[in-house]
């Protein structure tokens, strides 16, 4: 006989667990209201590309003109071994590797947002013209106001992004933004500023042209510590803001109304998303030049690799990551800019993207 | 208690210029299934929006248990008043239980995603609407019947006292237009929900609501009881139509019968 009266409805209710399809864990911490659920596959993929990402960067701090062996490279980063191995390893070829891998997440971030906001895999800031932008913000500080400093260029780079997302805001509004128009205008405007960027650097004296040209390549050749530090400070200044805002953009992608009804801010959300992930892209901008392509391409690798919808936030940051540290050690070997190499990887991947897309609609 | 669970007060209602309700007032009893009623373009959706405050009026005010909409939070409102969009989009490979839990969105925390009461709910929810064993399946797989339970589980998953749907049959066949209207009927008879659906089917209003409100030009014309609103004379001004009613010979509810010919 199963028990009666109060007590068994005052005994605390146990749910049974839902199934989600899929293999997960739940983890719950009361004491500081914390819980969430963890997808493993999820799981296994990020630590997967976690091996990979570490793979690479030893591979990228042994080879080179001074070729290293691992045990050189490990004893290295630890402070020991020849003070010549440790300049090459430690102040030469790191600050270098931790800029890719920095870049490659605030990149992959930044397209996550962006796809999610247009509802679209082509909306990726590089796509919708905020590179551009940035660049046309960089080069108004190196060849107007004929500056090198890198404060003085990033803080041109943000804010061209952040006017060239403002005017194809603006152009795309129609009573509410529609993602397909959005990245329509994006497109048209992003060409109009690479023309005047390519007009800018003709009129400009030969030698300031070259330096700002192979800039706007995206490299991350003679970049150290001293781009590492303020580039680090601001992406770990952004992230708090992206983990506050990643339920709401999550919740936008029911669409508006119902977004709206489930207690989402929608507007807001997605301004507040759209300022945060084009200060990621001119971030990246400003350290090392536009590199296009991490930011369209990872999360959509990432979406097919874990197989689940939505943000995909850390996932794409660990694709972002490995990418964009493996396309430095290609670049690197081939001595071109990296910009180049992400740009002939990610264009076959448009190409197949655009012709998906249009035979869909 | 207040007797109203959702009322307008003399709100005007539109898009830009274009007026849609003037000086607009109703009532929504509590713990009624309201269905409201009305031929195209009379104002139905625009005032369901307005009581889910996705349409603010020019003037006039909302309010839901006697508070006014505006002086409610966005999560706080949504913890109050749940809303079954006319078209929602699902996220692209999403499946039915991660569907669902995106209903508990207005009562979790940034750190606090998936806790036992947001289980909890998720599971009762499904259960409700008949789809625990669809729980781990694609979305994107299910049939439209399927699929419409899974967006109003995600609504329930919301634990709301209120719940407002816009045209929740309109896509669905005969056969699963009876089954939602069903389970509609339940959770306002069995859990106590405040339902509030736009419908267009006269006699499934009468059938299955508990009071209806017919509304005409932005205007209502009619409310009560189905028996007091589904007549002759209000079928006729409301839908323009000339019409028998008999008693629905399985509910007995009044039941529209057009005449032969009504061009004529």
């Amino acid at each position: 006989m199963p028990p009666v009266g109060d007590r068994s409805v005052s005994a605390p209710v146990v749910p049974p667990p839902v199934d989600f399809g899929r293999r997960g864990y739940v983890v719950r911490a009361r004491r500081v209201a914390a819980s969430a659920r963890l997808d493993r596959r999820a799981i296994v993929i990020v630590a997967a590309l976690i091996v990979v990402l570490l793979v690479v960067s030893v591979a990228t701090l042994a080879i080179g003109t001074y070729q290293l062996t691992v045990g050189e490279v490990v004893s290295a980063l630890f402070g020991q071994g020849e003070s010549r191995v440790r300049l090459i390893v430690v102040e030469w070829r790191l600050p270098r590797l931790l800029l890719a891998i920095g870049c490659g997440i605030a990149l992959a971030i930044s397209g996550a947002i962006f796809q999610s906001i247009t509802r679209n895999p082509l909306g990726s800031p590089d796509v919708i013209g905020l590179d551009a932008g940035a660049y046309t913000g960089a080069l108004v500080v190196m060849l107007v106001i004929g500056s090198g400093s890198y404060s003085l260029i990033a803080a041109g780079s943000v804010i061209g992004g952040l006017a060239t997302a403002a005017v194809v805001y603006l152009l795309a509004y129609r009573g509410g933004v529609e993602g397909f128009r959005l990245i329509i205008v994006g497109i048209g405007v992003g060409a109009l500023l690479a023309s005047f960027n390519t007009y800018f650097l003709l009129i400009v004296d030969v030698n300031q042209a070259i330096v700002a040209a192979s800039w706007g390549a995206g490299s991350l050749n003679a970049l150290g510590w001293d781009q590492l530090g303020p580039f680090s400070l601001v992406l770990l200044a952004l992230l708090p803001f992206v983990v506050a805002l990643a339920p709401g953009l999550s919740q936008g992608e029911l669409g508006d109304d119902a977004a709206q009804a489930l207690g989402s801010n929608v507007e807001r959300t997605r301004l507040f998303s759209t300022i945060v992930a084009v200060a990621l892209t001119a971030l990246v901008t400003a350290a090392a030049g536009p590199i296009s392509f991490i930011a369209l391409v990872a999360p959509q690798l990432a979406k097919r690799m874990t197989g689940l919808p939505g943000l995909g936030l850390v996932a794409s940051a660990a694709v972002g990551a490995t990418l964009l540290a493996t396309a430095d050690f290609i670049a690197q070997r081939i001595a071109l800019p990296v910009g180049l190499v992400t740009v002939s990887a990610g264009g076959c991947y448009l190409i197949w993207l655009l012709v998906r897309e249009y035979r869909r609609s | 208690m207040t007797e109203h669970a959702l009322a307008t007060v003399g709100v005007s209602l539109g898009y830009g210029k274009r007026s849609i309700s003037s000086d607009l007032t109703v009532s929504i009893p509590a713990g009624s299934f309201t269905a409201i009623v009305g031929p195209n373009a009379s104002g139905k959706s625009t005032l369901l929006r307005a009581l889910a405050r996705l349409l603010a009026p020019s003037t006039g005010t909302v309010l839901l248990d006697g508070r006014d909409l505006t002086a409610f939070g966005t999560k706080e409102l949504a913890r109050s008043l749940g809303l079954l969009p006319q078209t929602s989009i699902a996220p692209e490979g999403i499946r039915v239980a991660d569907l669902v839990a995106r209903g508990r969105f207005p009562h979790q925390k940034t750190f606090d995603r998936w806790s036992s009461l947001d289980e909890a709910a998720v599971a009762a929810a499904m259960n409700a609407t008949g789809i625990t064993n669809l729980s781990g399946r694609h979305v994107d797989e299910l049939s439209g019947g399927q699929r419409q339970r899974v967006w109003v589980a995600m609504v329930l998953a919301q634990q709301t006292d209120v719940l407002l749907l816009d045209e929740p049959t309109t896509f669905l066949d005969i056969a699963h237009q009876i089954s939602a209207l069903e389970l509609f009927q339940d959770l306002n008879a069995r859990e106590g929900h405040t339902l509030v659906a736009v419908l267009h089917d006269l006699n499934q209003a009468a059938r299955y609501a508990s009071h209806i409100i017919a509304m005409s030009d932005g205007q209502v014309v009619a409310s009560g009881a189905p028996r007091e609103v589904i007549t002759v004379e209000i079928v006729e001004r409301v839908f323009g139509i000339r019409c028998r009613i008999i008693d629905d010979p399985e509910s007995g509810t009044p039941m529209v019968i057009p005449l032969a010919r009504v061009a004529d």
